[in-house]
């Protein structure tokens, strides 16, 4: 990473940490965190879909694992926050290894498909195995986090949690991009065959992909559950997945900025279209269509364009 | 070193194929082959279309499972290993119809070919610095050498796809070196290559050859395999029908009728 792009991102940080001292209004402070929360799902798709080239439409279940996860520890067992976050990551990662094992020796639609069917079997779990997670009524009281006697009860203070977490993933996710691990998912990704005759062993790192993103989705699903107190089942739907799919795609697949941009641009666009009332879901669904057609490489690819497109103009500036 | 010591040394080979069959569906691509890749040698694998080579090399490689036979490199079997452990006991290979990671720069190709020869992993990326930066800063440095031994240091920063034929070649026999194999795979290395890159590509070959590194071809271009081998196996239907030097081959009847037309039983 060259300077001047380290220093974009230090000031960019900045901007993000002073926001909670503008923004007053609770709604807009929830949206926020919501949209961290779920840049962060994004991001971890990104690395199974975006770096290996693996699609899954599960997302949504390894959220809602996460957040149940979290949620039953916290209001069940009595235990604190923070190792329910913990816990709920390490079982995301294990459902993750569970599912990837048999699935990622299916590959393109085959793979969708019996992801799919994970993430549907997963909210049927959520919704009828009542006694664990009070079924369709949804489960309630969940605690917020705290540090000693600080309680971050309030959208403006759970913000940084999130903030943290976001940057958290995001270096991550860069950090495995940029070193082996990334270079063998991107072969997976660029020419399978070739990848394992230069001794990729392409399951296994496969797998790994599909971790990371339920790993990123079970902590993504906790952060949720300790904003919202609340859960219920329908959150967790194969339709919530494929808004994920499309967040990704938008912003730009094999991207860390081009997952979150994707997530918080479009989860903001239906605040944007509200004055529309009803007829929003159009102008939202033709939105997305127009964003892919005409920006196939999400909008990460689009500033890039442009970018190398002034660099070839202005030759005496570089 | 007796005769009978020297006999032996020559025969056992490097890479041994005892038997080898692969049948799809109804045919037989490769009938009880039969074939020693002595260390050291640049060996060509030729004959006629549909005669089984890369079917060979596939299945050498591992990206066809053998229906039969042995493969034994350096005394280890290969059958029924996976294809990326044989690449990391010291297999490496280039693919007739290229396949290249084509989104990423040439430079990162080849970076991606030191994967056998490199260690960080997922716990090892999240320490930036230490033994990871330093494998790092190797990997990079080491695939800048092999774009400058291939020739082509000027491109390394541009996306594969992007690159001629010819060039994109070499960057495949960069990625495989990368590897640092014992025995490097071929598969009609000079296709699409002018004779000025084809000239190159022999001197290329033997300066591989002579580091150390054993070579298995598959060649359609026979100045080149005449000029370039030591041995030469012929194939016809999948199965062994000559091998030897590669003035032998030229003047082999079998190997004439093979490539002229005609059966062996008429030969």
């Amino acid at each position: 990473m060259n300077r001047s792009k380290a220093g974009a991102i230090a000031l960019l940080v900045v901007v993000l940490a002073l926001l909670p001292a503008v923004v007053h209004s609770d709604y807009l402070l929830a949206l926020c965190d919501t949209a961290g929360i779920y840049a962060i799902v994004v991001m971890g798709l990104g690395i199974l879909l975006g770096f290996a080239g693996q699609l899954s439409l599960a997302q949504a279940a390894f959220l809602g694992i996460g957040a149940y996860a979290s949620g039953w520890l916290t209001t069940h067992l009595g235990w604190s926050v923070w190792p329910s976050m913990g816990a709920a990551m390490a079982l995301s990662a294990l459902v993750g290894l569970a599912v990837g094992y048999p699935c990622l020796r299916l590959s393109g639609h085959y793979l969708a498909l019996a992801t799919i069917g994970f993430g549907i079997i997963t909210q049927l779990v959520l919704i009828n195995w009542k006694d664990v997670t009070n079924g369709s009524d949804g489960m309630g009281s969940i605690p917020p986090p705290a540090i000693g006697s600080f309680v971050f009860d309030t959208y403006g203070r759970y913000y940084y949690i999130v903030l943290v977490a976001v940057i958290v993933c995001a270096y991550v996710a860069w950090r495995i991009k940029t070193t082996r691990v990334g270079r063998a998912l991107e072969a997976i990704r660029e020419n399978e065959i070739a990848a394992r005759a230069t001794g990729i062993d392409a399951t296994r790192y496969k797998i790994v992909a599909f971790v990371l993103a339920g790993t990123y989705a079970g902590l993504a699903g906790s952060l949720l559950a300790h904003m919202t107190k609340f859960i219920s089942p329908d959150s967790y739907s194969f339709d919530q997945s494929v808004v994920f799919l499309v967040m990704l795609i938008v912003g730009g697949s094999s991207s860390i900025s081009g997952a979150i941009l994707g997530a918080v641009l479009l989860w903001f666009l239906p605040e944007v279209l509200r004055p529309l009332k009803t007829s929003y879901i159009m102008v939202y669904g033709a939105a997305v269509i127009a964003m892919i057609v005409f920006m196939p490489r999400g909008l990460i690819g689009l500033f890039e364009g442009v970018r190398a497109r002034f660099a070839r103009r202005s030759p005496e500036a570089a | 070193m007796s005769a009978a010591d020297q006999i032996a040394a020559a025969e056992s080979g490097l890479l041994e194929i005892r038997g080898l069959v692969k049948h799809f569906g109804g045919v037989t691509a490769v009938n009880a082959l039969n074939m020693t890749v002595r260390a050291g040698d640049i060996h060509a694998l030729i004959g006629p279309n549909g005669s089984g080579k890369t079917t060979t090399l596939n299945v050498i490689s591992a990206l066809y499972r053998a229906d039969g036979g042995s493969i034994r490199f350096d005394g280890a079997e290969l059958v029924r290993r996976p294809a990326h452990a044989i690449a990391q006991m010291g297999i490496a290979r280039t693919f007739q119809n290229i396949r290249l990671f084509g989104d990423l720069t040439v430079r990162e190709n080849v970076m991606i070919g030191r994967h056998v020869r490199t260690r960080v992993g997922f716990v090892g990326a999240l320490l930036p610095g230490g033994a990871t930066a330093r494998e790092e800063r190797e990997t990079r440095e080491r695939a800048l050498e092999l774009l400058a031994f291939v020739g082509l240091e000027r491109t390394a920063g541009a996306s594969a796809r992007s690159l001629p034929y010819g060039d994109q070649r070499r960057v495949e026999i960069a990625r495989a070196l990368a590897s640092e194999p014992r025995l490097l795979l071929l598969d009609e290395p000079a296709a699409g290559m002018n004779p000025a890159e084809t000239d190159a590509l022999v001197a290329l070959l033997r300066t591989i050859r002579d580091k150390g590194t054993t070579l298995l071809l598959i060649e359609h271009d026979m100045n080149l395999v005449m000029s370039v081998s030591d041995r030469v196996t012929v194939l016809n239907f999948g199965q062994h029908i000559a091998e030897g030097p590669p003035a032998d081959i030229a003047r082999n009847p079998d190997v004439i009728t093979a490539y002229l037309g005609g059966t062996l039983d008429a030969a």
